[in-house]
């Protein structure tokens, strides 16, 4: 591992002070993506998922703020940087790709006035020549007749295509790091599909880091090289994909795989995780999924189990895989 | 699973539901605009048979929601129609809805008790106040809360619970047939395989009938003993939910199943399906799915196909699957 990781995060802590106390929504959370490495975020809602994505473009709504740890971009602290800096970071080093592609794009500008304003913003091409550019990309992320279409205005679109726009808009200054939050959420099946086949495309062609966020553990699967669990602002679960969705370690990765219903087997019952997440102001002690968890021991509810290698990732557990896999067979 | 010979709870024929979406009366006046209409459900015919569960799916816009509130009276047919088998009493059987968003579906303002205890006071199940409250009490430990939780207001209650809290109340009154329109998309996970479980249970308990609408394909498997496909306001394929999967007949029902990320055996190679759902209001001729259909031919762009019965039990509007069944013969 000598190769310099795109994104760095190390020991996150983000803090909502409020009228009843301090909110931890982020505790500690740890990761990198390398150059051209797809990582997944999978959470359920409330976990921390898209905070990270934020928290690392620093957009974090206030009172929220980064309260300890460092972020690393290709191998410069960006998490203290000033303002105006950070600017030149958003859209030139990082880019962003939204949930909803209708709220992300100004209903009121054709899309080519869009592009031609993030690209000029980043580079010093003249108007024609970031025009020629939007139309290049997108021909790239796939839309039919470019050189029309980037006169059209966003309601002209469909919701899969105004998607691709939103990601071509996310790649005009060629950013080494991507974070996409939910981008196929608010797409049918079929259109996702085609959306996540262009996210891997694109991450392979550049090199990009992609951060993948979603709350759909298909869509992980299928896209990316690795992945994170959150659960309660925290990493609970990081690994290769295929190993982590075979061979879960934490017993909250397992009780949300088995809470899936498949296309495979048709079972009776599906595994069930009893109870909710707990509000991030009412985290338990110790470990967060103890309240919920089917192994759970005295030291669970006593001291916070660290990430460490388990499997092929790390988990954050104080039980042993072996030992609890022969604990159920017996 | 119900077998097929088991007396229908529902019977749905012919539907035709259409909303007119014209531009308002001056501006069809001075842009000499026609009148329009969308068919948002279009000549649909399906069964539901007793203690069975019938599951719609399709991609948003397809009509699946249009269907269940024509099936709980929301809306009325523009063509066709809608017959409920008669129950016991003679009378038809009885229906309650199910909705998607259990954030929205719940009045803020009013106590847990008060919304499940109003279709009783409404429809005076109960005489008394102390039968009510046994009544909600059981009902509240019927769908895993406790009686207590009648006192709390709906913004207490995470969104598993609040599903649940709609599920009681759809219960008090004592329906045969449940429509359920995507109960569980609102949720996470986990707590989705909490609802599916209790509807699961609650079914053999109590002998309910669902109509289960849903643009989640492992939900529906999970659910139904029936699936229908819809495509732009039509029924493309109806199948026992094994047939469905294991032989997928319909170009669409198999561009579906292809397309849905598999966390079991993720494939990271295919190659997505290009193409989109055309506008409704300008449906393509003959068969809707044609433009997108690996198979189509002129045919497929000047008859519409009419729905075809296979041995196994699944029906298909294709005129390949037609053309291929008239070789067979």
């Amino acid at each position: 591992m000598t190769e310099q990781p795109t994104l760095d995060v190390r020991n996150l802590r983000v803090e909502f002070p409020g009228r009843h106390g301090t909110v931890t929504a982020l505790d500690d959370v740890s990761l990198t993506i390398r150059p051209g490495e797809i990582l997944g975020v999978v959470g359920e809602s409330g976990a921390g998922k898209s905070m990270t994505g934020l928290a690392v473009q620093r957009l974090l709504e206030p009172p929220g703020h980064i309260a300890g740890g460092e972020v690393w971009l290709n191998g410069r602290r960006i998490d203290q940087l000033p303002e105006p800096q950070m600017e030149k970071i958003r859209g030139r080093e990082i880019g962003a790709i939204f949930q909803d592609p209708l709220t992300s794009l100004n209903p009121l500008f054709s899309v080519g006035r869009q592009l031609v304003e993030t690209i000029r913003l980043h580079s010093d091409l003249s108007k024609p020549a970031a025009r020629a550019r939007a139309v290049d990309l997108l021909a790239e992320v796939g839309i039919p007749a470019p050189a029309e279409r980037v006169d059209h205005f966003p309601h002209q679109f469909s919701g899969g295509m105004r998607q691709r726009v939103v990601i071509a808009l996310a790649l005009a200054a060629r950013p080494r790091l991507v974070i996409a939050d939910e981008p196929t959420t608010a797409l049918d099946v079929s259109i996702q599909a085609q959306i996540t086949a262009l996210l891997r495309k694109l991450c392979k062609d550049h090199g990009t880091a992609v951060m993948l966020v979603t709350h759909d553990m298909g869509v992980i699967a299928e896209t990316a090289d690795r992945v994170a669990v959150m659960y309660a602002g925290r990493l609970v679960e990081i690994g290769p994909v295929a190993e982590v969705v075979a061979r879960p370690s934490h017993p909250y990765t397992r009780g949300l795989m088995g809470s899936i219903p498949t296309l495979g087997a048709r079972v009776p019952r599906l595994a069930q995780i009893d109870g909710a997440m707990p509000r991030l102001d009412a985290i338990p002690t110790g470990c967060a999924f103890n309240p919920r968890c089917p192994l759970v021991q005295d030291r669970c509810r006593r001291d916070r189990p660290d990430l460490r290698p388990m499997g092929a990732g790390l988990a954050a557990c104080w039980i042993d895989p072996a030992a609890a896999a022969t604990e159920t067979a017996a | 699973m119900i077998p097929h010979t088991a007396p229908s709870a529902l019977t749905v024929s012919a539907m035709t539901r259409r909303f007119d979406v014209s531009a308002p009366w001056l501006n069809r006046v001075i842009e000499r605009k026609p009148r329009l209409f969308v068919r948002a459900v279009d000549d649909v015919s399906f069964e539901v048979p007793k203690g069975g569960c019938l599951s719609l799916v399709g991609e948003s816009g397809c009509g699946k929601s249009t269907v269940a509130r024509l099936v709980t009276g929301l809306y009325a047919p523009s063509e066709g129609s809608i017959a409920f088998a008669p129950g016991p009493d003679g009378r038809p059987l009885s229906v309650q809805m199910i909705f998607q968003d259990p954030y929205a579906s719940l009045n803020p303002r009013w106590r847990v008790f008060d919304i499940i205890a109003e279709p009783l006071r409404e429809l005076k199940l109960r005489e008394t106040e102390v039968e009510i409250a046994d009544r909600v009490a059981e009902l509240l430990k019927t769908v895993g809360l406790t009686a207590s939780d009648g006192r709390k207001f709906p913004h207490e209650f995470s969104g598993g619970q609040r599903q649940r809290i709609s599920i009681a109340r759809a219960l008090a009154s004592e329906p045969d047939f449940l429509v359920c329109d995507e109960p569980t998309s609102a949720l996470d996970v986990s707590v989705q395989a909490q609802i599916l479980n209790l509807m699961r249970r609650l079914q053999d308990e109590m002998g309910l009938t669902y109509l289960f609408i849903s643009h989640d394909m492992s939900v529906v498997r999970h659910m139904s003993d029936q699936i229908a496909v819809m495509y732009l306001g039509r029924i493309v394929e109806q199948a026992p939910t094994e047939v469905l999967f294991a032989h997928p007949r319909h170009p669409y029902t198999q561009l579906l199943l292809e397309t849905i990320p598999n966390v079991t055996a993720p494939r990271r190679d295919r190659e997505p399906q290009a193409g989109e759902v055309p506008s409704p209001l300008k449906p393509p001729s003959g068969c809707t799915f044609h433009p997108r259909c690996p198979q189509s031919d002129s045919r497929c762009s000047a008859e519409r196909p009419e729905m075809t019965t296979m041995p196994d039990g699944s029906r298909v509007a294709c005129h390949r699957v037609e053309e291929m069944m008239a070789r067979m013969a």
